[in-house]
């Protein structure tokens, strides 16, 4: 979805071959995201089916050139307008691993937790290098201002997912240090929803379903 | 896949282990060379008997020069008392403490302060600037005490401030700074002279974010002139500008992210 709306504010800038928008997609976002040529043809050919762009120059030439539609203008102007939808989260593998971790026989969560933590903060490493770099080259450019926008929305969210980590942690931690000895690790009920931690039961949850 | 991209490209670097390493090894210095701290099996306990608690178990860490290493850890896994020990401002239980080589133990009480106002600089949350002495005396203060005339020191102040872009406050008191003003103030007096150790404990702390930023900007400058940091830090955002983070738990290092000047996660399989 992003690469259709993302092509398609290329073009309001005028008219562009398939080449052009990879390179200039590529340059805007510092090949975070890289697409290839294939990808750029088929999203054109759908933007071109809906009416957003139209052909442009000779059809004969070597190369397509597009162009947007005014109703391809208004289409990217809703865009711009509507906020990026977070009610439906894709999913997050790893909030399922730890999820699937919680209990389970001969997982050591605090392991996984630390490696992962290890892992974020390598990444965070990396692109802070990135953005240092990047501040010394200069920000004058619309692209160089766009790929610092993009290093930072990266390691904001590494930043999160390493703080979020910190969390889980200490969560598990409290809920171990609150386990009554009795509660030990045992064999759970299939329609129990309670003590379901092996590393760190919690308090009975009773009433939800999962 | 090959990246033409040049802001991109990866340089070829090994692939990591598979297993992480328990305790650090240090990542620079050549043959001859000692790291500008390292710090052998050190421990430090409070109290005794029942009572005792174990703030540091065993520690093992080298520091070289052009290094920044960020220390990170939960509330009581050991940073701070880590960060004091490798300061001389506290005494280890056991193992050593040697800045640039020197056994801080081995020292007398005047050795032990040379080497404090010598070869460390200490950056506090709180920036600890004397109220009563200026921007500039404050920079100074430290090369008065090493013996240099007041003329030399306020020059080497003047020339401090510049660097940091920060010369209108020369004459300024710390009430009437901003607090991004007085810890850049607080990093220029940490590295003033021919220190080469920069121990900052939460630099960044009572910041915003930007400002944050500026003070890290710097000291990984300082590093990357040549002295050694280590920085004790909460916030993951900062210690990604450190060449290592060592995560300490219960007194004790329990794993290291180590990044050798990759951009690994924007190429190849790593690429979103």
């Amino acid at each position: 979805m992003s690469i259709r709306y993302g092509l398609l504010a290329l073009l309001e800038s005028g008219p562009r071959y398939g080449s052009q928008l990879r390179a200039e997609f590529e340059s805007r976002t510092g090949a975070t995201w890289p697409l290839n040529i294939g990808q750029v043809y088929t999203t054109l050919g759908r933007l071109e089916r809906d009416g957003l762009i139209v052909p442009d120059g000779d059809r004969d030439a070597k190369q397509q050139l597009y162009a947007i539609t005014d109703t391809g203008r208004e289409e990217l102007r809703d865009w711009y307008r509507r906020p990026v939808d977070r009610t439906q989260p894709s999913r997050d593998e790893l909030s399922i691993k730890l999820a699937m971790a919680v209990g389970a026989h001969g997982v050591d969560i605090e392991g996984i937790i630390q490696q992962q933590r290890r892992h974020t903060l390598k990444a965070m490493q990396d692109y802070t290098r990135l953005k240092a770099r990047a501040l010394a080259s200069g920000t004058e450019t619309q692209d160089e201002i766009a790929w610092l926008l993009v290093l930072e929305q990266l390691i904001f969210q590494a930043e999160a997912e390493a703080r979020w980590l910190d969390h889980c942690e200490a969560r598990l931690v409290r809920l171990a240090a609150g386990r009554r000895p009795e509660q030990g690790p045992r064999p759970q009920p299939e329609t129990k929803d309670e003590g379901r931690a092996a590393v760190a039961p919690g308090p009975a949850r009773g009433g939800r379903n999962r | 896949m090959t990246d033409d991209n040049p802001r991109t490209r990866r340089e070829q670097e090994p692939e990591p282990g598979p297993e992480p390493r328990p305790g650090p090894e240090p990542t620079g210095g050549g043959p001859g060379n000692v790291p500008v701290l390292q710090l052998k099996d050190l421990s430090r306990v409070h109290g005794s008997g029942i009572a005792a608690v174990h703030a540091l178990r065993g520690v093992n860490l080298s520091v070289w020069a052009g290094e920044l290493v960020a220390v990170m850890g939960p509330s009581g896994s050991g940073k701070s008392t880590l960060l004091t020990l490798a300061g001389g401002l506290d005494t280890a239980s056991g193992g050593q403490v040697l800045v640039e080589g020197r056994d801080l133990a081995a020292l007398s009480r005047a050795g032990l302060a040379k080497v404090r106002r010598a070869s460390v600089g200490y950056v506090f949350q709180d920036y600890n600037l004397i109220p009563a002495l200026t921007a500039a005396e404050n920079i100074s203060l430290p090369r008065e005490l090493d013996g240099i005339s007041a003329r030399q020191a306020r020059r080497e102040a003047l020339a401090a401030l510049e660097e940091i872009g920060l010369t209108e406050v020369a004459d300024r008191f710390p009430d009437e700074m901003s607090g991004g003003q007085q810890q850049r103030v607080a990093i220029a007096r940490a590295m003033i002279g021919d220190r080469r150790l920069v121990l900052a404990d939460e630099p960044t702390g009572a910041l915003d974010s930007e400002t944050g930023e500026a003070v890290l900007a710097l000291l990984r400058r300082r590093c990357d002139e040549g002295a050694a940091g280590v920085m004790v830090t909460h916030e993951p955002r900062f210690a990604a500008w450190a060449d290592r983070v060592v995560f300490l738990k219960d007194g004790s290092v329990i794993d290291e992210s180590v990044s050798p000047r990759a951009e690994s996660l924007l190429t190849g399989e790593g690429a979103r």
